[in-house]
């Protein structure tokens, strides 16, 4: 296998409020000896909320985007979940319909672009499993994270809809019962926690507009992990990741439970099984303590 | 019809129990089964009440997807029963299968529940045509094909409720209409003949309209006709600001605060999005933002990232936005 080359699309997170995401990927991918070539070029996908408002303008950002990874010939890969299905949603309208495409292409063309559908789009989390391989993460663990119970957060718009997730990448997902991150859970060594709140909403995208609701959602979902014994929860999207890790306490108030579990970036587990430091992988900028990790 | 070999093999059903007239609690009961390929859900079902107990109760009808009675949850998943396959549920959860009704809180008996909020929620949108008719027309009322097509199948909806009961915004926010109700009020909404004006500001309330759903698409993987709610959300919420009704709230400027970040970053400015929406709510958040601030989770505005070549994301946007606020 030749060295593992990707466009990375950071997304906004990952240089505001999730620095330790950004740091974990790039110790990772070091690593693992994977490139990834950062598309700062990208604007933001409008994360799910700006189609709600301008969905032709939506297509056309986003196809910018992967057009810059299609100059570099390069899969892109995403490092949110949201992203992630924004991203990959363009792609799929895109390539299947050319009347759109050329819609699309006629702006581009403005500023000297073109959207081709020659790059595939998938998460970091698929292009490991895919490309790198679980069992090659499982010869290279030198701290294995044996001594936790890890509940595997999946988020939404990694998972759903599975018709569309599922044109991203060779692994097939069942939205009902995913299982990519808990076998990289098991991959790192560590146990995985089956709990029901594994694949639903953390309530992220209406925390300003229905705040009660977000709460519930993030309370249970933290109130399943923690009744399944688990020390920690692992997340491959900072959306969830926020949600989980800053606002424990309007989650404890809404379910009326005091509740908080160290969450991970799914970087940040396989770094530390990888022998990363806590500098390197960014424990310090973690809300909800991590120290004992 | 089947051109394959039928296969047989044994599957152990934990089915819900309850009776609201006599049970205290909900139980379960054990059931184990040789099932064959050429099953679907609801046989599993018939077999449990014709060859099990005669008590078990639930919904059905036509047997061919069209009725929506039948509607259930297989391992939490919201399932169609005389169209599922039991081939495909185990498959997906294996050959231990958990049989409940589509909402265990509002269970009447077994798989039965009372579907009264559903209902409830679905009047609450004008779920029919509102239009002059001419009493006398003098020849039919054509609607072209390309006109059809904007219904984008939302009128295949079966009412079964498979969505509504998937959907987690429903499950905390008893005033939320929820996906299929928004699929219906998209269904005429988007009807050329209708001339109701009530629906679309109905759907554009606060903790009742769309502006609550949270974006997570079960309703999309869970409806058994393919009709996909949540895309009918989002033409909902493009509605209200093409009708010019979109009222200036938190919700609002939250979708719009995207298109001003993008405009001067390229990237979201995470805390000027938040103080865009909120406005002087934004107090609130202050809090959350000092923990946030500590950990170095917050920018300051001066050091805010910025796209490379911005000037063609502004270039983009002055040449292709389609919306108005």
């Amino acid at each position: 296998m030749g060295k593992l080359k990707y466009a990375l699309f950071t997304g906004c997170t990952a240089k505001q409020s999730t620095p330790e995401q950004m740091m974990s990927t790039m110790a990772v991918a070091n690593k693992l000896d994977i490139e990834l070539i950062e598309l700062t070029e990208a604007s933001c996908c409008g994360a799910s909320h700006l189609q709600d408002y301008d969905d032709f303008l939506s297509l056309v950002l986003n196809a910018r985007n992967i057009a810059y990874a299609e100059k570099h010939e390069l899969t892109m890969v995403t490092i949110c979940n949201t992203c992630q299905l924004n991203t990959a949603m363009t792609k799929h309208r895109l390539d299947n319909n050319a009347e759109l495409k050329a819609k699309v292409n006629e702006k581009l063309a403005e500023v000297g672009l073109e959207y081709k559908g020659t790059s595939l789009v998938t998460h970091f989390l698929y292009a490991i499993i895919d490309d790198f391989g679980l069992d090659k993460i499982k010869e290279m663990v030198v701290k294995p994270l044996n001594k936790f119970n890890i509940a595997p957060f999946y988020g939404c718009h990694n998972i759903r809809p599975s018709e569309l997730q599922n044109e991203s990448h060779n692994k097939k997902e069942n939205p009902y019962n995913p299982t990519s991150l808990d076998d990289l859970i098991i991959a790192c060594g560590g146990v995985n926690v089956d709990y029901e709140e594994k694949n639903k909403c953390c309530g992220f995208h209406v925390e300003l507009q229905a705040p009660h609701t977000a709460a519930v959602l993030a309370g249970t979902a933290i109130a399943g992990a923690t009744d399944q014994n688990a020390d920690m929860m692992v997340t491959p999207c900072p959306l969830c990741h926020l949600k989980l890790d800053t606002q424990t306490k309007h989650s404890s108030e809404a379910i009326g439970r005091e509740v908080a579990l160290p969450v991970l970036h799914m970087q940040q587990m396989i770094g530390l099984a990888l022998g990363c430091t806590s500098e390197e992988l960014g424990l310090k900028h973690h809300v909800t303590e991590v120290g004992f990790i | 019809m089947s051109t394959g070999t039928i296969t047989t093999q044994k599957v152990n059903f934990k089915v819900f129990r309850f009776n609201a007239d006599e049970d205290y609690l909900p139980y379960y009961e054990d059931y184990s089964m040789d099932v064959t390929s050429e099953e679907v859900v609801l046989d599993i079902l018939n077999r449990i009440k014709w060859d099990h107990d005669g008590s078990f109760s639930y919904r059905r009808s036509c047997r061919h997807g069209i009725c929506g009675a039948c509607a259930i949850k297989v391992n939490g998943r919201s399932t169609l029963a005389c169209k599922e396959s039991m081939t495909t549920m185990i498959e997906y959860f294996g050959n231990d299968l958990t049989i409940e009704p589509l909402s265990t809180k509002r269970a009447v008996k077994d798989m039965i529940i009372d579907k009264g909020d559903f209902w409830e929620k679905h009047e609450s949108v004008t779920p029919y045509l509102v239009t002059d008719i001419d009493e006398a027309p003098t020849c039919e009322n054509l609607v072209l094909p390309h006109d059809a097509e904007k219904l984008n199948e939302a009128d295949l909806c079966i009412q079964c409720g498979a969505c509504h009961y998937a959907c987690p915004a429903v499950e905390v926010n008893e005033d939320f209409f929820g996906p299929a109700a928004f699929a219906a009020a998209y269904r005429f909404e988007s009807d050329v003949r209708d001339s109701d004006t009530d629906r679309l500001k109905a759907i554009n309330e606060e903790r009742q309209g769309v502006w609550d759903c949270v974006k997570c698409y079960e309703c999309a993987e869970a409806c058994p006709k393919d009709i996909n709610p949540i895309e009918k959300i989002t033409k909902l919420h493009q509605m209200t600001f093409t009708a010019g009704i979109a009222k200036s709230n938190v919700a609002t400027r939250h979708a719009v605060g995207f298109l001003h970040s993008i405009k001067k970053h390229g990237l979201l400015d995470e805390g000027g999005l938040v103080l865009y929406s909120e406005g002087l709510g934004v107090v609130k958040h202050i809090p959350v933002a000092l923990k946030m601030f500590k950990k170095g989770k917050i920018i300051m505005p001066w050091n805010m990232p910025k796209s490379d070549n911005l000037d063609e994301i502004q270039k983009l946007i002055k040449s292709s936005s389609t919306a108005k606020f």
